[in-house]
């Protein structure tokens, strides 16, 4: 290999087990977030380096990584990440989410079901839920202490009383093992229910806000609704255009200036089985 | 028997100077007090130590819950302290704007307590939002709207409704009225007058306007350099007051 010498996954021995430790505390206390000492990565925040140092505590030489974007393994944030895990840790990747050991992901929850010896990495912009309703940390972390998610509610009743339903679409706040809320970072809330007793382990990193966060296999994630507007799921008029699977979320596609427009499966690793499978 | 709640020897320091010397009264079930004094007497600093928004230097303070059990402020747990504060008491600041959640809707603001106590059904959140706007006099049309869009009467009427939405047995309210022109003042003393009546609750009110003394109280407490000097009924006190001060301060109303 020429070029310039790495540790193995680019970062140095002892930053990899401060941020072990603040995984294993994550696991531990499942939803709550752990501060850890982020590093500077190689790339710009909001490219995914809470993930990326996630991925790189975890990873072993024997890993199989998988990255995706949107649920897509050909877009740049997942062609990058992957390049720069090859270089640095020369470990093998995969397009394939059953292969994969670890898969890092933006945005997504693979269509594929985990398994229990997988890991998912997610990139997380902004951790905290209740943000948007209190601006200050030291009023948040009270709060998540104490236990006073009421306000989180008002969110929703925001929603319901200007749109009609819970328009909230992507980061759905959900209630970790009936205790800690947390926000399960843009992922679309069609992905919400995947989290639940999921059999894979989740892990959740922040680059900017340096947290981590993590669902342990088989929690209980519970997504919030009002008893007279349950959860609901997201559909579609018409299946994926490319492999028909009316299973899967979509993406919608423009295909020229004159309104013309294609659904199809954001996760191209399942969409393209789909297709062999036909 | 207990009042609802027993002050005793509150004070409050800051630092060398002192903010309140040591005051004691008890507030009986459907009592309305008032602390009345110039600005700077400690009137505000008083009433923030008994109502768990500061913490007094020295002294106590004791709740009577609904069950008879009399409680020591001081010696609850802050989750406990913040539960009592959004269920059993209320608080309405001087300004508005410090006591609403200004960034979601006027429904959202009446229905955040009633959902931080566990309520989840919008419908239900809801209809309560639209009964309590229309008590206070809020159109129920406006229900939707940011309380941005209401002019400063509305939104004081508001922060009440938002408070007495889970049913408090204390309100805690800081000028109130500050701050408003006279006309809206009035229907606001009308309206916190009928309230306060018909619903049985007790309420401590900081105040330097001796009108919203005589017509929302029954008792009135008077201060000065962070001493309470005078204490009695507020009709007593304003036909008959004894302290050189409260005398200034009864005598330099302005007569129409």
């Amino acid at each position: 290999m020429s070029g310039p010498h790495y540790n193995f996954a680019y970062l140095n021995e002892q930053t990899k087990r401060m941020i072990r430790r603040a995984i294993l505390k994550a696991v531990a206390i499942p939803g709550y977030q752990v501060p850890f000492a982020a590093r500077e990565m190689p790339m710009p925040l909001g490219w995914g380096t809470g993930g990326v140092q996630v991925t790189a505590a975890c990873l072993t030489a024997e890993d199989t990584l998988k990255v995706i974007d949107q649920g897509a393994d050909d877009t740049t944030n997942a062609v990058s990440i992957r390049k720069f895990f090859v270089k640095t840790a020369n470990v093998a990747t995969t397009e394939q989410t059953e292969e994969a050991t670890i898969i890092q992901t933006r945005h997504r929850f693979p269509e594929t079901p985990l398994k229990e010896n997988q890991i998912l990495v997610y990139q997380v912009p902004i951790p905290e839920p209740l943000r948007f309703l209190e601006p200050r940390e030291t009023e948040t972390r009270k709060m998540h202490a104490l236990e006073e998610y009421g306000v989180m509610h008002v969110k929703l009743y925001e929603d319901i009383s200007r749109f009609g339903e819970i328009a909230t679409a992507y980061a759905y706040p959900a209630l970790v093992n009936d205790r800690y809320m947390f926000d399960p970072s843009p992922i679309p809330k069609f992905d919400n229910p995947k989290l639940d007793q999921s059999p894979a382990l989740q892990l959740f990193g922040a680059g900017r806000e340096k947290r981590i966060y993590a669902i342990p296999p088989y929690t209980k994630v519970k997504s919030l609704d009002f008893e007279d507007y349950p959860f609901t799921l997201p559909t579609w008029e018409k299946p994926c255009a490319i492999c028909g699977s009316k299973t899967s979320y979509l993406d919608e596609i423009l295909t020229d200036d004159q309104g013309g427009r294609m659904f199809v499966c954001s996760d191209t690793d399942y969409c393209r089985k789909n297709q062999v499978a036909k | 028997m207990n009042g609802l709640l027993t002050v005793d020897n509150i004070t409050k320091n800051y630092g060398s100077r002192v903010g309140c010397h040591p005051a004691s009264f008890e507030l009986w079930p459907g009592e309305v007090l008032a602390i009345v004094g110039e600005s700077g007497s400690g009137k505000t600093t008083l009433l923030k130590c008994i109502s768990g928004q500061m913490d007094p230097t020295s002294g106590s303070v004791r709740y009577t819950k609904r069950d008879g059990e009399q409680i020591l402020f001081q010696n609850l747990s802050e989750a406990e302290r913040r539960f009592l504060m959004r269920t059993d008491w209320g608080f309405v600041h001087q300004d508005a704007r410090d006591g609403l959640r200004m960034g979601v809707s006027a429904g959202a603001n009446v229905g955040e307590r009633l959902m931080a106590v566990g309520d989840r059904h919008y419908g239900h959140i809801r209809k309560s939002a639209a009964d309590w706007l229309r008590q206070v006099e809020i159109d129920v049309e406006r229900i939707d709207d940011s309380p941005w869009s209401f002019s400063g009467g509305m939104r004081q009427r508001l922060q009440i409704a938002r408070n007495l939405v889970t049913a408090p047995r204390i309100i805690f309210m800081d000028e109130p009225t500050g701050g408003l022109d006279v006309s809206v003042q009035a229907r606001l003393l009308d309206l916190m007058r009928g309230l306060v009546r018909n619903l049985g609750l007790a309420a401590v009110i900081v105040t330097h306007d001796l009108a919203v003394a005589r017509l929302l109280s029954t008792r009135m407490m008077v201060m000065q350099a962070g001493s309470v000097i005078e204490t009695g009924l507020t009709d007593q006190i304003l036909e008959d007051p004894q302290a050189p001060y409260t005398q200034l301060l009864v005598s330099s109303v302005l007569q129409v």
